[in-house]
């Protein structure tokens, strides 16, 4: 039978991507493993792998091409035996098998490629994925058109909801019981993605005749932008912040990363091989902190509280368009070579929109380091599933009072944003104490 | 055991021999029930025999009208009372036996007689004590006989009868049911009929189209009570151009019989009375479910309003003892007892079913023009508070139904404003019986108006005024 290549979601919150390139032309022989083609999301770009053996009968979505929907079919693979050209005149199997294609990060995943040799670290596991709703994230959802809008209507995610209609399609009764009992989550794409963020009642249309007519440029959201507003909606409606500040000295912390910057070993090119930030620090400080103060390094969920034990930092990483924290796990066993190394090539991956989704899905705290722009101090909002995010100012010299003494050093201002319901307010003070302790003493992040 | 069945279904009506079939394919040993005919008043004495003497009157009606098709026929066209009786009996012989061919290929076993659940999980069947209607087809070779059965379940799908009015009740000379309304050995000169649901007025559009004088005197505000008011007032205006009397709001309160005709008192809602004179007088004035002498009561099944009281998968309270059909509870219609028996037993073999939305049953009246319907009428829907559109596209804008000389006619369509939801569609003219199905197939398969407007329907069709309806309920009617 042929084989229909789908087009593979990346993440569970991925509805379409663009088809970047194919690695393999039509004729080409493909075996099992092989890269046949890119495809990019607003996050990043991955390699599409064959799972079966065959020949590329047919390729029906060329690259380039934007706005793939998710399992739309993109290329058709003569079986074993079969005529290519009577494969691709067919149009296909009757039956998808949709899981001809794979996203190369659902084969096994391994340690980031990047992660240099130095780091004596175990290779991080990759977080689990959040957890799929009713259905796996990419399989196609059947509805009836009634139950679709309603879904869409009352901002229900279909996947979350199970079908009682013929072969388990969603329909109308399904839809409501979803609604009366709560069952189904929201929807990822709401119906009108971003507006969450604008009072309710206020349509485009609304907006938009507050402007004078081409005054300005409407730009179409695309999906990291949707996924942004949606998620930080959310974060704002269901999680009760509050926040808590402090003033660090960093003028330990300062010499300490010169001295060890300046020790650092040369390659080939006399480069040498890593050059510590104060961010760096920052991570560590926190991954540590955490550990000191495990109670605060948890999750909250409807049910129950998950205690994790390694800490893993996200790191918000601006990018063209959006933003994205990739992160860096099991900060608490990691020196700050590797940390520093890890964050570059994160960076840099992220920028290039390569990140695997497994680089940037889980953590248990995050940073957000605005100090770079003069940033004095400011509040970050939560990014779920995490209890905590640390907003980092900008490191500046101010006089500060010592033992009745003006003085001159260099302070950072640090805020850590909290979710009540997982960390009460001593707790996160506890943990932001335990922070600052580590920041100013940098000597004790060698413990 | 030879006596001994998974399923013995009471009643070999549409409901009782589907139920069977349906058990028997899903590898139930099942037995039926059948005191009088296969196929039950349905194909005896309902649906079928019915439509094959209004086909009758449909011919004659062409024939007399034969010189709007540019058609002249020699002499006088007429019409022989007996002959068109035989022909309606012929059609419902051959479905009798039909019925006998199926239960024979299905392996189910027809025990003939009346059924008594002596006890949970045995029917009891004793030799047939009902005087048969006239003229009748006899039972199928190789039927059991009386004695005693088991069955794991047992499955009353008896049906219902004529409901009698106290002091108006059916004779079969004077006051007819529908059984001698189907037989008539004359074309009576003038004839009231009582109740205007789909036999009373079937029989008044049949009797009319041969010339009989027809009185129609219906208690509700509107003839077709269940139909959306629209289309009852366009039906109304319709049959009394062909010179139905109507008279709604209205009850026959006495009836004085004489030797060949009767007198009847009747009043309208100010209690103004006056007497019509009839040669016969048909009681159409519903059905009750035939729910006695089957030892439900002693069982201790569940009976309310004349109807056996079920969970909508056909369990009564008492386990192992199920109804369907019009026994069952309305809507008494064949097609819905067809449907309820087919879940009861998949039901039972336990597979994953929901009981029927009744919401979404069509009901069709076969009268000239015809009638039917599906789903919420106009007024319903307020009353239920939804917030709706409404779309209607008459006959006269169709090219199909101006080239079949049909031009009278309307199809309206009824959607939830907020959800696209197809809620109710109600037509008059001709076909629309054949036309329905369309949109009860869009209702189960829950399309909004996006899809229906989205389907190509074919041209030139009278189906493209259901697609124009639709249109017409979002203001993008094209032919008008």
């Amino acid at each position: 039978m042929p084989i229909n290549i789908l087009m593979p979601a990346l993440s569970p919150t991925m509805e379409k991507g663009n088809l970047a390139r194919w690695v393999k032309k039509e004729g080409d022989k493909i075996k099992s493993g092989d890269v046949i083609a890119e495809i990019e999301t607003d996050k990043a770009t991955m390699e599409v792998e064959a799972i079966d053996e065959g020949v590329i009968a047919k390729i029906l979505v060329p690259e380039g091409t934007q706005d793939v929907p998710v399992n739309q079919l993109i290329a058709i693979v003569a079986g074993e035996g079969e005529d290519a050209k009577a494969v691709a005149a067919s149009g296909g199997a009757a039956a998808p098998a949709p899981k001809a294609a794979a996203p190369a990060p659902a084969a096994a995943p391994e340690a980031p490629k990047a992660q240099p040799a130095a780091a004596a670290a175990p290779a991080p596991a990759a977080a689990p994925a959040p957890a799929p709703a009713a259905k796996p994230a990419g399989e196609k959802v059947f509805a009836s058109p009634l139950a679709k809008r309603l879904a869409k209507e009352a901002g229900l995610d279909l996947a979350s909801i199970a079908g009682t209609g013929p072969h388990g399609r969603i329909v109308e009764r399904d839809v409501k019981a979803a609604q009366a009992g709560g069952g189904a989550k929201a929807a990822p794409a709401a119906a009108k993605p971003g507006a969450p963020a604008l009072a309710p009642g206020m349509s485009d249309e609304t907006i938009k005749k507050m402007y004078a007519p081409g005054s300005f440029e409407e730009v179409p959201h695309d999906s990291m932008r949707k996924i942004i507003a949606r998620r930080l909606v959310e974060a704002k409606q269901t999680i009760p912040h509050f926040y808590l500040s402090v003033d660090c000295n960093l003028t330990a912390l300062l010499a300490a990363r010169e001295a060890i910057n300046a020790a650092a070993p040369k390659n080939k090119e006399k480069q040498p091989l890593y050059k510590v930030s104060v961010n760096d620090f920052v991570i560590k400080a926190l991954g540590m902190a955490l550990q000191r103060v495990p109670e605060a390094n948890v999750t909250y969920t409807e049910n129950t509280m998950l205690k994790h034990t390694t800490s893993d930092i996200g790191v918000a990483v601006s990018i063209p368009g959006g933003l994205i924290t990739p992160v860096v796990r099991n900060v608490q066993t990691k020196g700050l070579a590797a940390i520093s190394n890890e964050m570059k090539d994160y960076a840099a991956r992220a920028r290039a929109r390569k990140l695997k989704p497994e680089e940037y899905q889980g953590g248990t705290s995050a940073v957000s380091n605005l100090g770079m722009f003069g940033i004095k101090n400011f509040s970050a909002v939560i990014n779920p599933p995490h209890a905590t995010i640390l907003a980092v100012g900008t490191g500046e010299e101010r006089v500060i009072v010592e033992k009745g003494q003006m003085k001159v050093a260099t302070m950072m201002s640090v805020t850590l944003s909290t979710d009540h319901r997982a960390v009460d307010g001593a707790l996160g003070a506890e943990l932001i104490s335990a922070f600052k302790d580590l920041i100013e003493n940098p000597v004790s992040m060698l413990v | 055991m030879a006596n001994s069945y998974d399923i013995i279904v009471i009643g070999s009506g549409p409901g009782g021999y589907v139920t069977a079939i349906r058990a028997a394919q899903l590898g139930f040993k099942t037995a039926i029930v059948e005191r009088e005919h296969l196929g039950g008043i349905c194909l005896n004495w309902g649906c079928i025999p019915t439509k094959a003497l209004l086909r009758s009157a449909e011919i004659y009606h062409y024939a007399t009208h034969a010189k709007d098709y540019g058609l002249s026929i020699e002499g006088k066209v007429t019409y022989d009372p007996s002959a068109i009786v035989k022909r309606s009996r012929g059609v419902s012989t051959q479905l009798n036996n039909g019925i006998g061919f199926l239960m024979k290929k299905n392996k189910i076993d027809v025990i003939w007689g009346e059924a008594n659940i002596s006890k949970v999980g045995e029917v009891t069947v004793t030799a047939t004590k009902k005087p048969a209607m006239q003229p009748q087809v006899p039972p199928p070779k190789g039927t059991l006989g009386e004695g005693t059965y088991q069955a794991k379940h047992i499955i009353v799908a008896t049906g219902a009868r004529p409901r009698a009015l106290p002091g108006i009740e059916p004779d079969g000379k004077l006051i007819w049911t529908y059984f001698e309304a189907m037989v008539p050995p004359a074309m009576p000169k003038s004839i009231v009929v009582m109740g205007s649901g789909a036999i009373g007025i079937e029989f008044a559009s049949f009797y009319r189209t041969f010339g009989v004088e027809v009185t129609v005197v219906e208690v509700l505000p509107q003839i077709l009570p269940v139909e959306d008011a629209e289309i009852s007032a366009l039906a109304r205006k319709r049959f009394e151009k062909q010179g139905i009397k109507i008279m709604t709001s209205t009850k026959v309160t006495k009836v004085e019989k004489g030797a060949n005709d009767v007198t009847c008192t009747v009043e309208d809602e100010k209690g103004n009375k006056q007497t019509i004179k009839a040669e016969r007088l048909i009681s159409a004035v519903g059905v009750v479910g035939n729910v006695e002498n089957l030892g439900l009561e002693k069982l201790g099944v569940k009976i309310e309003r004349g109807c056996v009281v079920t969970d909508g998968l056909g369990k009564t309270n008492v386990a192992g003892i199920y109804a369907i059909g019009d026994v069952a509870g309305p809507p008494m219609l064949a097609h819905k007892a067809e449907h309820e028996g087919s879940l009861c037993v998949e039901a039972i073999k336990g597979l994953h079913v929901h009981a029927m939305d009744k919401a979404m049953i069509p009901g069709c009246t076969y009268c000239h023009p015809q009638v039917a319907s599906v789903g919420l009428t106009e007024a319903k829907a307020k009353e239920q508070g939804l917030s709706i559109k409404v779309g209607r596209f008459p006959f006269i804008g169709n090219g199909k139904a101006i080239a079949l000389g049909e031009p009278e006619g309307l199809v309206k369509t009824i959607f939830d404003a907020k959800t696209g939801k197809l809620l109710g569609a109600h037509m008059i003219g001709a076909e629309v019986t054949e036309l329905i199905q369309g949109f009860v197939i869009a209702m189960n398969c829950e399309t909004t108006e996006e899809e229906l407007m989205h389907t190509v329907f074919p041209h030139p069709t009278l189906s493209e005024m259901m697609h124009e309806s639709v249109l017409d309920a979002y203001g993008r009617v094209i032919h008008m």
